[in-house]
């Protein structure tokens, strides 16, 4: 259990190079402006000096041999003629400089306080942590920046003053870089620690730079442009810069310059030094190029969206992936993705050439990269690319051995990733068979949108094609969608069939007899070509269809939606009709213990005829909705009417009590509570009670069909259509707010009568009064915000919880430890069980002993 | 006034347990108390057990999946 470390990291600390470090790590020592000489060759003591690594192709590095690629570059440093401020570390300088003494260079607190200063320090990094300890210094730091005379010598301060970006004043006077430096030579070790610098790592006058590091070539690598002229990186330009205003400053400092000439170039350089750190410092005008172009020195490169952070390193692109739209296709497998074959032409698999497949891979090669099954590359033994074009083919159909890998085309069964994002799951991510088709979207079948939660109103999907064996086999063996179906949330199956799915068995199962000639065409269609089960008469009846797909040895019992027992007794449906609780997507039962017993590339397939079953059953009987559907005959429309009138006169009657003050309150409510809570129930009663008899009384239409086998649609929706729409709610209470003591001005102020309240008594087929329908746009809007408003917020609660417990894991011990084997669960979920093992998260223990018992008689 | 929280029904109860059974914990569990759950020493559920830095609370929980479950903390100061 202990895991071996070998190296453990304790901590983490940045520091400040010193001058002799940047001296002593470099390579060399650049002197001169000038890149390469006449014959183009790198000078020494340039910026592109040999010493500093390389990136022309077949020279060698002077510093450790290696070639182009091999060689990781090596820093130089420049001596600068005169310091100059490092304008990220401005802030610093102003602070140390403002609460130090500008004679002795001690802190500005008294002697005797100092001490008690870090040891309070420390006590409130250890307990608040950093972030505190840090708030504490600039409150120390600003409260003593504004002392009149130093504690320590009773000199008297003056006030310095910071003219952005980077000038010192101290009253009148500008301090020079080399004063300022001069400044923060003299403060104490003792004294930066109130600052919060590591004295150890760290002396404040090396922000004020007196060498400088130049970067590595291989960081700044010159592109060589067609017409053969070199262009060289814009670090590059600014190093030159920087340079060039430095020998000038040097010989003009020899030769006694006159101190104006001197100044101005010095404040050149520094110009230049800052801008190559940071080209965006907000008072200086950004370097630029001679077009006009701004320079992208090294703050451009590391800052923002498309800095090296964020678009680099957090925000990787991956080769041999897809994108693009997905659409429907219920006839390819469960397992399969249906891919444009334009992309199929570009993305690639390389495939080894062996004894045995060289055949096989050199029709690929002759078709080449413009024809289908073709192929893109081929890579020879001694690792060399060579691409595949009508000029070469026959070239390398020659040379074409074993050893040589071939990068072909995609072909059917290929497997590739398939994942939709938000992938909050591990099903969001899930291994496909590939199959080639025309088209420009991805093909998935409707089973399948559940785990990932896709529809297709214009979602798009990733793909990624897995380039090594063992990727593609740990893909195949763990994550190929069959090897998902069991949610390790809840134990049952994520994915089922939907919508025509249901429907098609469920007609069938139910009450449908079809001929014999029909039954074996519609099986033969969803992949069945044994139909020695299929009774030898005329007609068959539906469950004799359905029970063809099934194995002879499954035995199972159950309930359908509607509560009926669904018995299957060796493979024949016996009793009950299938529907959502059997068939469907996170509740499938006849699907879990089919699982259970012939495992996971069964189910699948088995899923897939019987979805392909209950398309085509529909696809022959034929199945449409229309208006018609929500008739209701002239007795049972009469008997809604009065339910409804019957609780409006009820409600009426409760406000006409409230008023006159004769309704009694219940139990720790108001009056008015109590008089809403009542007149909500019977408006409730009156719903439930209409919607009840229009579920009764209604036509056996398709959209009843539909809800009644949970293919889509529910009693609440049918009621609605038919029936009544009912009460409109806002916040948990009927809508009362709008105008002042009303909802809307076309009531009366203090009218509490249903109607007045978003009571809906209309339905959706005899159409709402304008006022119902606006009652009905408070409420959806209201639906709408909700759902815009809270997506997010669970969405980064969800991303918080699964980051704190992504490495939590479950030991053979059975306990839930963390990375570091810290003990979380002694047995996970308290009750130790593996929820995809059960069905529902519950372990049916009689069942178990009947099975284990059946099968030993 | 104060009620003492530890007769609430939402508070499980905590008990110390002895050097033997915490020999057989570590060995069962193949750990040691540096890899336990933690409960502070003055935390109000075990106020009234006389426990001293390293002993172990086992705690007794009601659990809608398992019926009842234990769980194993160790006494920290601070």
């Amino acid at each position: 259990m202990t895991p071996q470390v070998h190296k453990k990291i304790e901590s983490i600390s940045f520091a400040i190079f010193s001058p002799k470090q940047v001296t002593d790590s470099a390579t060399a020592k650049v002197v001169t402006p000038e890149l390469y000489d006449r014959e183009g060759y790198p000078v020494d003591g340039g910026l592109m000096d040999l010493r500093l690594g390389v990136i022309d192709p077949g020279l060698r590095c002077k510093t450790c041999g290696q070639k182009l690629k091999e060689c990781p570059g090596h820093f130089g440093y420049i001596e600068l003629a005169r310091p100059v401020i490092h304008i990220k570390f401005v802030r610093q300088i102003y602070d140390l400089l403002r609460a130090s003494c500008r004679s002795c260079g001690r802190i500005l607190i008294p002697e005797e306080n100092i001490k008690r200063y870090v040891t309070m320090l420390n006590t409130v990094g250890e307990e608040e942590g950093f972030e505190a300890r840090r708030r504490k210094i600039k409150e120390l730091v600003s409260k003593y920046k504004a002392k009149e005379t130093c504690p320590h010598c009773n000199t008297r301060q003056e006030k310095i003053k910071l003219e952005k970006p980077y000038n010192f004043y101290e009253g009148e006077i500008r301090l020079s870089p080399i004063e300022v430096r001069a400044r923060l030579e003299k403060t104490l070790n003792e004294d930066l620690e109130i600052f919060g610098f590591n004295m150890k790592e760290f002396r404040p006058e090396w922000i004020v730079l007196t060498v400088m590091q130049i970067p590595p070539v291989t960081m700044r690598p010159s592109i060589t442009l067609e017409s053969g002229e070199r262009s060289e990186d814009d670090l590059t330009h600014k190093l030159g810069d920087i340079v060039r205003i430095n020998q000038r400053l040097f010989e003009n400092i020899n030769a006694g310059a006159p101190e104006v000439i001197i100044e101005d170039l010095w404040d050149l350089l520094q110009y230049h030094i800052t801008t190559f750190f940071d080209n965006e410092v907000a008072q200086l005008p950004p370097a630029r190029h001679r077009g006009g172009q701004v320079l992208k020195t090294l703050a451009t490169r590391l800052n923002s969206k498309e800095g090296r952070i964020r678009h680099n390193l957090a925000g990787k692109r991956t080769d041999f992936s897809a994108r693009t739209v997905i659409s429907p296709d219920p006839q390819i497998e469960l397992n399969e993705v249906g891919m444009p074959k334009d992309m199929g032409m570009v993305l690639t698999v390389p495939e080894r050439v062996t004894e045995w497949n060289k055949e096989y891979l050199r029709k690929f090669v002759e078709n080449g990269s413009k024809k289908y099954p073709g192929a893109n590359y081929i890579i020879k033994p001694d690792g060399k690319r060579k691409t595949i074009t009508l000029e070469t083919r026959d070239e390398i159909l020659a040379e074409l051995s074993e050893g040589y890998i071939v990068e072909r085309h995609l072909i059917d069964g290929d497997v590739a990733l398939f994942n939709r994002q938000p992938s909050l799951h591990r099903m969001s991510m899930m291994c496909h068979k590939i199959k080639v088709l025309p088209g420009r979207t991805f093909r998935l079948n409707p089973a399948v949108c559940n785990p990932y939660n896709a529809d297709f109103d214009g979602d798009e999907m990733n793909l990624h094609i897995p380039q090594t064996e063992e990727a593609r086999a740990e893909a195949k063996i763990l994550m190929l969608v069959e090897t998902q179906i069991i949610s390790p949330r809840y134990g049952l199956s994520v994915v089922g069939c939907i919508h025509d799915a249901i429907t098609g068995n469920y007609l069938l199962t139910k009450e449908l007899v079809v001929s014999r000639v029909e039954a074996v065409d519609m099986l033969f269609s969803c992949g069945v070509n044994d139909f020695s089960v299929l009774p030898d008469k005329e007609k068959v009846d539906g469950r004799e269809v359905f029970s063809v797909l099934l194995p002879r040895d499954f035995n199972f019992m159950g309930k359908d939606k509607s509560g009926a027992e669904v018995r299957i007794v060796n493979g024949i449906l016996k009793t009950g009709s299938m529907d959502k609780s059997n068939l469907g997507q996170e509740s499938g039962l006849m699907l879990r213990n089919v699982y259970e017993k012939y495992g996971a590339a069964y189910t699948a397939d088995l899923l897939g005829k019987i979805s392909k079953l209950g398309i085509a059953v529909l696809a022959r009987r034929g199945f449409s909705i229309g208006i018609g559907d929500m008739d209701l005959s002239i007795d049972t429309h009469n008997e809604i009417k009065d339910t409804i009138k019957k609780a409006e006169q009820e409600s009426l009657q409760l406000i006409d009590d409230y008023f006159k003050g004769n309704l009694e309150a219940l139990p720790g409510r108001t009056v008015e509570e109590t008089l809403e809570l009542r007149i909500l129930e019977s408006l409730n009663r009156a719903r439930n009670k209409s919607g009840d008899i229009a579920m009764k009384q209604v036509r056996d239409s398709a959209a009843l069909t539909m809800a009644r086998c949970g293919a889509r649609g529910n009693a609440l929706n049918i009621a609605q259509m038919t029936a009544v729409v009912g009460q409109q709610a806002l916040r948990g209470r009927r809508i009362d707010s709008g105008f002042k003591g009303r909802t809307l001005s076309y009531f009366k102020q203090n009218d509490l009568s249903p109607k007045a309240r978003g009571f809906i008594k209309n339905n959706f087929k005899s159409g709402l009064t304008p006022y119902e329908f606006f009652f009905g746009a408070m409420t959806g809007r209201d639906a709408l915000m909700d759902t815009a408003l809270r997506t997010p917020k669970s969405g980064y609660l969800y991303r918080r919880l699964s980051n704190a417990m992504q490495d939590l894991k479950v030991e053979y011990d059975g306990t839930v430890r963390d990375s570091s084997s810290k003990i979380v669960q002694f047995s996970y979920g308290e009750d130790g069980l593996d929820v995809s093992k059960t069905k529902n998260g519950v372990v049916d223990v009689k069942r178990i002993v009947q099975q284990i018992a059946g099968e030993a008689k | 006034m104060a009620t003492d929280m530890i007769h609430h029904t939402l508070v499980p109860k905590h008990a110390k347990i002895s050097e033997s059974e915490k020999e057989k914990l570590f060995e069962k569990y193949t750990t040691s108390a540096k890899e336990l759950p933690k409960i502070l020493k003055n935390d109000p559920a075990i106020a009234k057990l006389s426990v001293k830095e390293g002993d172990i609370i086992k705690v007794e929980r009601k659990s809608k999946t398992a019926g009842i479950s234990f769980y194993y903390r160790v006494v920290m100061n601070e």
